[in-house]
């Protein structure tokens, strides 16, 4: 009974983190129909950022979640400006072209982006120093620390947020009406493009505190580590139903829980035979079932395809 | 000009034959680097089946790639008979399948995985795709690497070696021959095979891009919908391109097994297969020579760097070496190229080639003749 209640926190606590990541992916989908290779990319690059920040003012005396909130402020920052720049230079030239050139683009970007972070931050595994008190509380019998709930937290915060911006605001409504229609949201006075770039913005500041998340939950940064969260969030976003942002929240909870408790079980149920290290495979085996079963997600309604 | 055009095509092969003879002078490296140019320029004529003709991004190209590397290192090494007694049993003296055996059985074996990896994508747009076979390139990897315990059967990250060299009716590859008093050494057998399977492969997409089926893939790629809408079945048409891509790669893969002799899984990895689609890219989508040119620049590009690297790399304190510069040049071609000439350095004169123009005597005749 403890191992399933620790699963489940760390389902939750994993899975939040997928459902920051998602949105962004579902949020650009939804938008111009792209899948951005590159948003993995954009994590890691909060998380070095974040890793630099804190590494720079260590000596500074300042309390370990000072240090924390400032180092996130400031990944938030360079993420977001990262992103803006990339749509602006690598998307928008080519959002008329057809659809296997953006996509390549976007494929190149994420190279480009893990081989700079390679040059300028080297390809060495950084380890991202404990900010927080790390002492673990005990939750019938399972344990959860500081950062765990922190990540909880923020993430429920953010969404929340994320949703009465979207259904609440001018800059919402925009998004939605693009969403639906740009040329018509367009002769409606929404500019698409001020828009578009918006989505990216927010996009990049929700992967940049799930980056941070991620580096201070385990504890290492890397110029690879934005790699397969990317992979799982997209996945995550698919099995809610790309561009539904309720689906891509859903989809990243339930993903982080099938993971844990796969990851947790595997081993018994079958006899030693698989271990945990076949976590990375459940999320695979989501997505194709997903893709077979049901490909509008669990959330999204049925689209015809434009082909 | 048709003699013309005969003769340039025999300078072409003479040249080709005499290659590897001229760069051995220069050591066994630059015969090596040709080698593996060929085994890319294999790779790339292979994924242009799938993205260029058909329009399908596979991304996880390689991993069809490594399917046949490890059928062909199972097959032609001791690792089986070492760590299963039943299989000792039966083969005593090691489990060394001739390469009739290897070679199909791996081209099958890739190409049956294209056809299953392809098949719960295609009622989706191209786009899921691309990242479902992300992740199942790197799926197979994971079960590469972990696949040593309980049954050890990749041998895990300690990869598997020593494999077989080729051998065809006595004629081993491993070994250094004298054919007419020329001197052939294990790399230049390596290369006339590999230079005999791409102009095969060459000749074969070929053949494909002007038949029916690559003038229906080639339509699925220009429009799904008015393909079908022309009778295309393009549920076939579209499974047959990832089987007949992956089959490719597969081929490939044993050719690199035995080539050289000993495999692991971190050299089936992401970059490998982001590499690959690049090639195909940058020469020119779905413009066989573009692909090749491609292909070749890019596999090339490495050992040019290396010269230049050097002193680069004490210049910006070792940051910047070989393999860190080609990364970074590879993945601003991709973006470069996409923005500024999306179709490729070489694209095709007509994109979406349409059925060849009726023979010119029958379009000349007029209608009174018939």
């Amino acid at each position: 009974m403890e191992t399933f209640i620790q699963q489940i926190i760390n389902g939750l606590v994993l899975g939040s983190m997928y459902a920051l990541v998602a949105l962004g992916y579902t949020m650009v989908y939804g938008i111009i129909n792209l899948i951005n290779f590159a948003h993995g990319e954009v994590l890691m690059v909060g998380a070095l950022v974040s890793w630099t920040t804190v590494s720079a003012l260590a000596g500074s005396g300042l309390p370990g979640w000072l240090l924390m909130l400032i180092s996130l402020v400031a990944a938030i920052v360079v993420c977001a400006a990262l992103n803006f720049t990339i749509e602006k230079i690598a998307y928008r030239p080519l959002r008329n072209a057809p659809r296997l050139a953006p996509l390549i683009t976007a494929m190149g970007m994420s190279l480009l982006l893990q081989t700079l972070a390679m040059i300028i931050w080297k390809p060495t595994i950084k380890s991202y120093p404990i900010l927080l008190p790390s002492e673990p509380y005990t939750v019938f019998g399972a344990v959860i620390n500081t950062v765990q709930i922190l990540i909880l937290v923020i993430t429920a915060a953010t969404l929340a947020g994320l949703m009465y911006l979207v259904n609440f605001t001018k800059l919402g409504r925009a998004m939605r009406a693009t969403a639906e229609n740009p040329r018509v949201a367009g002769l409606m006075g929404v500019r698409p493009d001020m828009v578009i770039s918006a989505t990216f913005v927010i996009g990049a500041a929700l992967a940049a505190i799930a980056g941070v998340m991620w580096a201070a939950n385990y504890g290492s940064a890397s110029h690879t580590m934005g790699f397969l969260p990317g992979l799982k969030a997209f996945t995550a976003a698919v099995f809610g139903g790309i561009g539904n942002l309720a689906g891509a929240m859903v989809g990243g909870v339930l993903l982080g829980l099938i993971e844990a408790l796969g990851a947790g079980y595997i081993g018994a149920l079958t006899g030693g035979i698989l271990g945990s290290h076949y976590q990375d495979i459940f999320a695979f085996i989501v997505l194709i079932l997903v893709l077979t079963l049901r490909p509008s997600g669990l959330l999204g309604e049925r689209v015809a395809d434009r082909a | 000009m048709k003699t013309n055009r005969l003769a340039l095509y025999l300078i072409a092969a003479l040249a080709l034959l005499l290659l590897p003879v001229f760069a051995q002078q220069f050591g066994n490296a630059w015969v090596r680097i040709l080698d593996i140019a060929l085994l890319y320029v294999l790779l790339a004529l292979g994924l242009n089946i799938v993205v260029g003709y058909a329009g399908l991004l596979d991304l996880g190209y390689v991993a069809f790639y490594a399917v046949g590397a490890y059928i062909g290192g199972l097959l032609a090494s001791g690792h089986l008979t070492e760590t299963f007694p039943a299989i000792a049993a039966a083969f005593p003296n090691g489990l060394h399948a001739p390469i009739w055996v290897v070679i199909p059985l791996g081209a099958a074996v890739a190409g049956m995985a294209g056809v299953l990896l392809g098949a719960p994508t295609l009622r989706l747009r191209g786009d899921y795709l691309a990242i479902v076979t992300l992740g199942f390139g790197e799926i197979i990897r994971v079960f590469l690497n972990n696949l040593d315990h309980p049954v050890n059967i990749t041998n895990g990250p300690k990869g598997i070696g020593p494999i077989d060299a080729m051998k065809f009716f006595g004629y081993d590859f491993g070994q250094r021959h004298t054919l007419l008093g020329v001197d052939i050494p294990p790399v230049n057998n390596y290369y006339y095979l590999f230079l005999i399977l791409v102009v095969f492969s060459i000749v074969i997409c070929y053949r494909l891009e002007r038949s029916r089926i690559g003038r229906a893939w080639m339509a699925i790629r220009e429009d799904e919908i008015a393909a079908k809408a022309m009778g295309i079945n393009t549920r076939n048409m579209k499974l047959l391109a990832f089987g007949m891509g992956a089959t490719f790669g597969g081929v490939a893969g044993v050719m690199f097994a035995t080539y050289q002799s000993f495999i692991t899984p971190e050299a089936f990895s992401l970059p490998e297969s982001v590499m690959i689609v690049a090639m195909v890219v940058l020469g020119g989508i779905g413009h066989l020579p573009g692909v090749i040119v491609g292909a070749l620049l890019l596999a090339a590009l490495p050992e040019v760097l290396r010269y230049i690297a050097g002193p680069l790399q004490s210049m910006t304190d070792g940051r910047l070496d070989a393999s860190i510069l080609r990364q970074l040049l590879v993945a601003l071609a991709m973006i470069g190229i996409m923005l500024a000439r999306p179709r490729g350095l070489w694209p095709s004169p007509e994109h979406g080639k349409a059925a060849p123009a009726p023979a010119a005597p029958a379009a000349a005749a007029p209608p009174v003749a018939r």
